[in-house]
């Protein structure tokens, strides 16, 4: 039976030595003892990736075909206007092919073990396929459906009426496609190209911060002390990027 | 095979807020306090520094703080005629993974709960009559009382160096605070936040049709404090990135802003990462917790046997472990018998957008717990005769974040895509802003936790399964909620509103709040709770269970406020009863 002698026990009785810095960090893996200190070891930081540089990196996803389908969906999604660049300007389409051949393009965080079954709304996403898979399998799909449809053209080659056409009737899972659920790509595809639209533009998209600039996010400013009290005012702040100069 | 360790004092699982505080005690009172966290160490200069923590697409979009669902997950259905399937992705809520847990990416928004939502049963049938609480709700009082607690609030609003109004010092009503609050020993330790123009507009509004609007109780620093542990914490800078992100500037309290510079540094106290408990194991004849299980990331399996075991991980995490380890009688919803994974509960939310034309509200100027609210609708702060249904919910205008991708609001009838959505984004967001209400969730005899019959997790342990939806009893009342919202929204006379209300089945997709609470809650009674009122098992009198598992049902407020008083309520239980005499600290 366990008995608390608070007042005669000693501190220091199970092996952490007084004074010293006891972080015992083991060298492969994860697993680590920390005692007697705050650990802190210099170059630890964990930064966000590099900034994309120029405007066309090498292509490591999309395949050319892919890529033509990529640049027009996303052009219809946010099109280029009076207003200015659309989600294709904005590099969406690079930042989709950095994003798909990452972690999130392999689903490496996901449950991805089975059984397999579709279940209801309300349980959510149960596609066995990665969101690398599924575009993959969707835009062959697509192209495919929109040759049977349109006199042999793919999306990329059909007038923008006739592409609103087609991605109304994939929002509203009114296509079939092979192997993959319709509406579960085009909310896929509409969710990336907005993350892509308005995502810091060290992920390839939001070039010269197009999509801040747009509705008037001043980006990564993390002091908005001296604004606080300024209710109802325009304050028309350049927008900052965490790695990218602030640009007019 | 599990090798076996020496013996500690303490060994906790988990290390987040309730352990962290724990922690900070136990060892004051000089025990060695071991603490085993599953994922890795964190801390703000190293994993969300303010050159790089406000990165929309990495900490939300791409979840980087969060439970890895590859590594552990339940299934999900909304009544038990379906069979639960995978939560393959997080949505609805986002549990912790890591030091510090979910104090790290909380929103920093601080509430106590009313003195009547600890006695949800009996002050319902008091005032209303034996009618109000239908025998489908599992309803419950928990066993400690609003006063009880009352010094624990204070201490933890101490530590944390929350920002607010009291509205109710010793029953005298405060102006500018909240009028139906609980008497309190003493204000808050510093001054309301600066208020921004969105809230504004929404206190005028609710003042104009007779409400009493307040400021925010917030854990984001209104000005630098110390606490009374030492450690200092800087003044918001206002960045709009608190929930799902690290706050960067040492503003936002969380354990490694508040303790961890502390009880890192004791000579009686360590933490190991990369251990997951997979076990606790006890000894049914003694009625203790002699050991617990973990395995480290390389696989390596450890025994760390303890005289104390204390589960202090998410909820989700504490019923799932007492569920694989046998502890205490699995709830069935059948029969009503049995507490393991009873009365999970949750928060049911909803919103009206505001749009403006002649307004620029900057909602990128923000805090999580920057805002404005009134509670005049909360808990039973309003008469509920003839509205069938009982609970409540703050309404509040919050101003959290303007962070893109997650926040621009669109009117009605707006396409998602196209030209004009692209138009209306960008016409409606320096000019819109959003009111939500924060509803409670009572218990409901089908609403629980238990294990998954067909779905594992790495460790070949079966997934905790969550059978919950809303009832008619949270339908009305979030109803009821969104309809005094649009009252106020007319008010502040927009060029036009759109309500949103919470309709249909709970779904598991959309982000909602992590409040989810219950699974080993507290009482008075073995035969309905898991825990006495100081959190302790009434299985094995050395485990004590931590956190909103313990809550019986779920009240109108966020959560952490009565975390945190819990936690420092059991503390001094287990520091001046339980060590001096090791037993049951009430007897069944």
């Amino acid at each position: 039976m366990a008995t608390f002698d608070v007042n005669r026990r000693k501190l220091l009785s199970a092996g952490v030595a007084l004074g010293s810095v006891a972080v015992s960090a083991s060298t492969t893996t994860q697993a680590r003892s920390i005692a007697g200190a705050v650990p802190w070891e210099p170059d630890q930081a964990a930064a966000p990736p590099a900034a994309l540089a120029g405007t066309s990196p090498p292509a490591s996803f999309f395949t050319a075909s892919e890529r033509a389908f990529i640049d027009a969906a996303v052009s219809r999604l946010i099109p280029q206007d009076e207003l200015g660049g659309g989600a294709k300007e904005a590099g969406v389409t690079v930042f989709l092919d950095r994003q798909l051949t990452g972690s999130y393009g392999k689903a490496r965080t996901w449950y991805m073990q089975g059984p397999w079954s579709e279940g209801t709304p309300s349980q959510g996403n149960q596609s066995r396929l990665t969101p690398a898979q599924t575009y993959r399998a969707a835009i062959k799909a697509i192209d495919s459906y929109c040759q049977k449809t349109f006199s042999n053209k793919t999306f990329a080659q059909l007038a923008e009426s006739q592409q609103d056409e087609v991605l109304t009737h994939l929002e509203k899972d009114e296509i079939e496609l092979e192997g993959v659920k319709a509406k579960s790509f085009f909310e896929a595809l509409l969710q990336n190209t907005l993350e892509g639209f308005l995502s810091d533009p060290i992920y390839g998209g939001n070039r010269d911060m197009v999509g801040w600039k747009l509705i008037g996010f001043p980006g990564t400013r993390y002091d908005y002390r001296d604004f606080v009290s300024k209710h109802g005012e325009k304050l028309a702040l350049t927008p900052v990027g965490l790695k990218i100069n602030p640009q007019d | 095979m599990a090798r076996k360790l020496p013996p500690v004092d303490v060994v906790m699982v988990g290390f987040g807020w309730t352990a962290a505080m724990l922690g900070q005690e136990l060892t004051d009172a000089g025990l060695k306090v071991l603490a085993l966290e599953r994922g890795t160490w964190r801390d703000t200069s190293t994993d969300f520094a303010v050159t790089f923590a406000q990165d929309e697409l990495r900490y939300y979009y791409r979840k980087a703080l969060f439970q890895e669902p590859a590594q552990e997950t339940l299934t999900f259905r909304n009544s038990a005629n379906e069979t639960a399937l995978p939560m393959r992705e997080l949505g609805s809520f986002l549990p912790a993974n890591g030091v510090g847990g979910a104090g790290i990416h909380w929103n920093g928004q601080y509430w106590r709960f009313l003195p009547s939502d600890f006695m949800a049963r009996s002050h319902n049938i008091e005032r209303y009559g034996a009618g109000a609480i239908p025998d489908s709700m599992t309803v419950q009082d928990w066993g400690v009382t609003y006063d009880e607690l009352e010094p624990y609030y204070d201490k933890f609003e101490r530590l944390c160096g929350i920002s607010g109004k009291a509205g109710n010092i010793k029953g005298s009503i405060q102006n500018g605070g909240n009028p139906f609050e609980g008497a309190r020993s003493r204000d808050y330790p510093n001054p309301p936040m600066q208020m921004t123009y969105g809230p504004t507009l929404f206190a005028e509004a609710a003042r104009q049709i007779g409400h009493k609007p307040f400021a925010c109780a917030s854990a984001n620093m209104s000005q630098p404090y110390t606490n009374p542990l030492g450690v200092t914490l800087g003044q918001c800078s206002y960045c709009g990135f608190c929930e799902k992100y690290g706050c960067g500037n040492y503003s936002k309290a969380s354990p490694q802003t508040t303790i961890l510079p502390v009880l890192m540094r004791k000579p009686n106290f360590e933490l190991r990462t990369g251990s997951e408990v997979i076990r606790i194991n006890h000894d049914k004849n003694s009625k203790r917790a002699t050991s617990v299980t973990y395995v480290t990331e390389q696989g390596e399996e450890f025994e760390q046997p303890a005289e104390i075991v204390v589960m202090s991980a998410f909820i989700l995490h504490n019923a799932h472990l007492l569920l694989t380890s046998g502890i205490g009688t699995p709830y069935d919803p059948q029969t009503g018998q049995g507490v393991i994974g009873k009365n999970y509960a949750y928060q049911i939310v909803s919103s009206v957008d505001v749009f403006f034309d002649d307004k620029i509200i900057n909602p990128f100027i923000g805090a999580g717990a920057l805002g404005m609210a009134i509670d005049e609708f909360n808990g039973d702060n309003f008469d509920h005769t003839g509205l069938g249904f009982i609970g409540g919910g703050y309404i509040a205008l919050w101003n959290t974040n303007g962070r893109p991708i997650e926040t621009h609001p669109v009117p009605e009838g707006t396409p998602k895509w196209g030209g004009k959505f692209k138009k209306a984004v960008a016409e409606n967001y320096l000019k819109s802003a959003t009111i939500a209400t924060h509803g409670s969730v009572m218990s409901h005899r089908g609403n629980h936790l238990d294990l998954d019959p067909t779905y594992r997790d790495i460790h070949g342990r079966p997934l905790m399964r969550m059978t919950f939806d809303y009832t008619d009893n949270e339908h009305k009342m979030s109803d009821y909620l969104t309809d005094r919202a649009t009252e106020i929204a007319k008010a502040m006379k927009p060029r036009e509103f759109h309500a949103k209300k919470r309709e249909g089945h709970y779904s598991i997709v959309p982000y909602q709040t992590t409040h989810n609470t219950g699974g080993a809650i507290m009482g008075s009674d073995p035969k309905s709770s898991a825990l006495n009122r100081y959190l302790q098992s009434w299985d094995l009198h050395n485990l004590f269970v931590l956190g909103a598992s313990a809550f019986p049902q779920n009240p109108g407020y966020n959560p952490t406020g009565t975390i945190g008083a819990l936690t420092y309520w059991a503390a001094d239980a287990i520091k001046n009863q339980y060590l001096k005499n090791p037993g049951p600290l009430v007897q069944a």
